[in-house]
């Protein structure tokens, strides 16, 4: 869909945004790492998305359901109180928040929905972290009447409650999957197990920029939507385009999802955050580009949290949208060569960043983009009045509530 | 001749198919899957596959899943199940061994130097769970140039026209995933595999073994005489596990599986 909604699209052949290749690779990132099993399935997915982008009457209807279910366009919102506290960038925010359900997730969750209907599928499958993406699918189900199972880690189910509430108010199955850590890994396991045995009728609406071709590609095409609004209206806004745009990254879709269509825009810095949790360092993080190595898991190569030994190590953030040892495979590409920087936040750095949105914008933040706001109030202050930083508010806080409560020692 | 085409041309001289029992590395302990492996020739095993233990193994059922952690929980890294190789070479130098498991630990240890080392050790041939044909150039070539089969993998959903593009250049046997779905849930009826293995025969001269979802006597002795091989994992690892104290083995494991294996044996070649 950006291919069509953008300029670009006639020098896409010197463009960094023609990526993946037709092995669904980003550089020596992506691939279909999957069981026999499944490659049928991925080749009938990836021949349906062709068939639905090259179909005007698809594109009608996404974009209907994206004005008038989803709520888009979404709103950039010059931050004017934040921007004085940091005293010096321009920030700006681009209000994913304010979409149907309360993130960046309904944009893909939507455009899926309607591949999945036009391969004749009659249940759901997805996994979900903090519950952002389950709720989306939950949501479309609910509107499409489709059956649906959510994987959710049972780590995740006690600490986002409120989503989980959700989903069964939607008419969703919600598994606790109790392996591992019980978070959003797990989760992923346990969804491709249940699509593996259902294959027949079952779709997996994955909910980030990763996993195997098409998934990677197809999910940032239908987040791109993010960036390419925020181009026309930072251009409208101050006739240029931005100096700097930050995003959360947990698997990287909101992130993607802005950065994609500036990614041939050299001059625009994109800065990706990932959950440094107790610190870099601390053996207890979810930064999988500045603590990981490459390798292979759920269907990817990609940069993922590994032990010397290739076992996949536990993810740890606050946050539990970022919770997950690896991160989309065009990131990684994106990192090695140089054309988008990845930086850590802790989970305190997000907690302060949190309150202080709330407080000086009247906005509750996810967690999730809580800490990409705790790397705009980094570098803001350090740039001159006249540029401008954008940062994607991915999702609303009301679901994190109890845990900044629990971290704040207040008892709700 | 490889170890494998021996073993499956000796069998059909016997006119029967093969058993593949399955084991994972390290669970519950070195010392006792080592025991095991040793064991099992000598009750009933045609040819044997090795779990390679993986903190993810999104193909598999709850089961072989709590293997792996166990496994893991004991130390088990791929180059500790090479030395487990080696240790059963000293002793059995016929029985064609098989290393089933994830990419990753593969790709972390190094591509060529596993190929190599694994052949060094014995190994006769890999399955790789999540390497289907079109990312099986990371392992090809070191693979035939160090003389490991990798076994391919061959579904339910796998389509006759992609048959013969994912047989092509096999090797060793083919492994038809009966079912679709996980380790260890579901079985396929002697009507699926019925309709299934002259389709995969039409594309392939190699044999062809049948795992997944196979946990009786009789279904071994159904699937290996439809097929050329019959695969039981699931059943034998649940075996092993209700003989477990706290996850630790007992006097009765290695025994209990190995009469299990007993049974199975004598309906695969009765």
């Amino acid at each position: 869909m950006t291919n069509t909604s953008s300029p670009l699209s006639s020098s896409l052949a010197n463009s960094l945004r023609s990526g993946p290749d037709e092995r669904g690779r980003f550089g020596i990132f992506g691939g279909r790492f999957v069981a026999e099993t499944l490659m049928p399935l991925l080749f009938e997915l990836d021949e349906a998305y062709r068939a639905a982008q090259a179909d005007p009457a698809f594109r009608e209807e996404l974009d209907y359901y994206l004005k008038d279910y989803v709520g888009r366009p979404s709103p950039l919102w010059f931050a004017r109180h934040l921007t004085e506290e940091l005293g010096g960038a321009k920030v700006y925010f681009k209000r994913e928040e304010l979409n149907h359900t309360g993130s960046h997730k309904l944009n893909n969750v939507m455009g899926q929905i309607l591949v999945a209907r036009r391969m004749g599928k009659t249940r759901i499958v997805a996994e979900t972290g903090a519950g952002q993406h389950g709720v989306a699918t939950a949501t479309v189900c609910a509107l499409f009447g489709l059956k649906c199972t959510i994987y959710m880690g049972a780590t995740d189910v006690e600490r986002q409650k409120p989503n989980v509430f959700r989903m069964h108010l939607l008419g969703a199955e919600v598994k606790p999957v109790t392996a591992g850590a019980g978070t959003l890994k797990d989760a992923m396991n346990e969804a491709m197990r249940d699509w593996v045995a259902n294959v027949a009728d079952t779709y997996f609406l994955v909910g980030t920029v990763a996993g195997p071709h098409p998934y990677p590609e197809m999910v940032r095409d239908f987040q791109s939507v993010i960036g390419v609004e925020t181009k026309e209206q930072i251009t409208q806004a101050e006739g240029r385009l931005p100096d700097v745009i930050v995003a959360a990254i947990g698997g990287g879709s909101n992130a993607m999802g802005i950065f994609h269509p500036f990614l041939d825009d050299a001059d625009v810095k994109l800065i990706g955050v990932e959950a440094a949790g107790h610190g870099l360092d601390s053996g207890k993080t979810a930064a999988s580009i500045s603590r990981g190595r490459p390798g292979v898991l759920h269907g990817n190569r990609t940069y993922l949290l590994q032990d010397k030994h290739g076992q996949i190590e536990e993810a740890h953030s606050i946050s539990a949208g970022l919770d997950y040892p690896g991160i989309g495979p065009e990131h990684s590409w994106l990192n090695d060569i140089g054309r988008a920087e990845y930086v850590g936040v802790t989970d305190d750095e997000a907690l302060e960043a949190f309150q202080v949105c709330t407080r000086t914008e009247g906005i509750i933040p996810a967690l999730e983009c809580a800490h990409g706001l705790a790397h705009v109030m980094k570098i803001a202050p350090a740039m001159a009045k006249d540029q401008i930083i954008v940062l994607n508010v991915s999702g609303r806080g009301d679901k994190d509530i109890f845990t900044v409560a629990h971290h704040l020692g207040v008892k709700l | 001749m490889s170890r494998i085409q021996t073993r499956f041309a000796a069998l059909k001289k016997e006119g029967r198919g093969a058993l593949i029992p399955y084991l994972q590395a390290c669970d519950p302990d070195y010392d006792t899957s080592l025991e095991l492996l040793r064991a099992m020739p000598a009750a009933g095993a045609d040819l044997i596959e090795i779990g390679v233990p993986f903190s993810d193994p999104s193909a598999d059922g709850p089961t072989i899943q709590a293997a792996a952690l166990r496994g893991l929980k004991a130390g088990a890294t791929l180059g500790l199940v090479l030395q487990m190789v080696r240790a059963f070479r000293e002793t059995d130098s016929e029985t064609p061994i098989v290393l089933m498991g994830y990419l990753n630990p593969i790709d972390s240890y190094g591509p060529a130097e596993f190929c190599f080392d694994a052949a060094q050790a014995g190994v006769d041939g890999i399955i790789v769970v999540d390497m289907p044909t079109e990312e099986a150039d990371l392992l090809d070539a070191h693979a035939r140039e160090a003389g490991l089969d990798i076994i391919s993998l061959v579904a339910p959903t796998t389509s006759n026209s992609r048959l013969f593009h994912v047989l092509r250049d096999a090797t060793g046997f083919v492994y038809y995933v009966s079912i679709t779905g996980v380790t260890g849930t579901n079985s396929a009826s002697a009507a699926d595999l019925e309709k299934a293995l002259p389709r995969i025969r039409e594309a392939t001269s190699l044999p062809v073994a049948v795992g997944f979802g196979i946990s009786t006597p009789e279904q071994a002795r159904t699937a290996s005489q439809i097929g050329d091989a019959a695969v039981v994992a699931s059943a034998l690892i649940k075996t092993m596990a209700g003989t477990l104290e706290d996850g630790q083995a007992t006097e009765r494991t290695v025994p209990a599986v190995l009469e299990q294996l007993e049974g199975l044996a004598a309906a695969v070649r009765a």
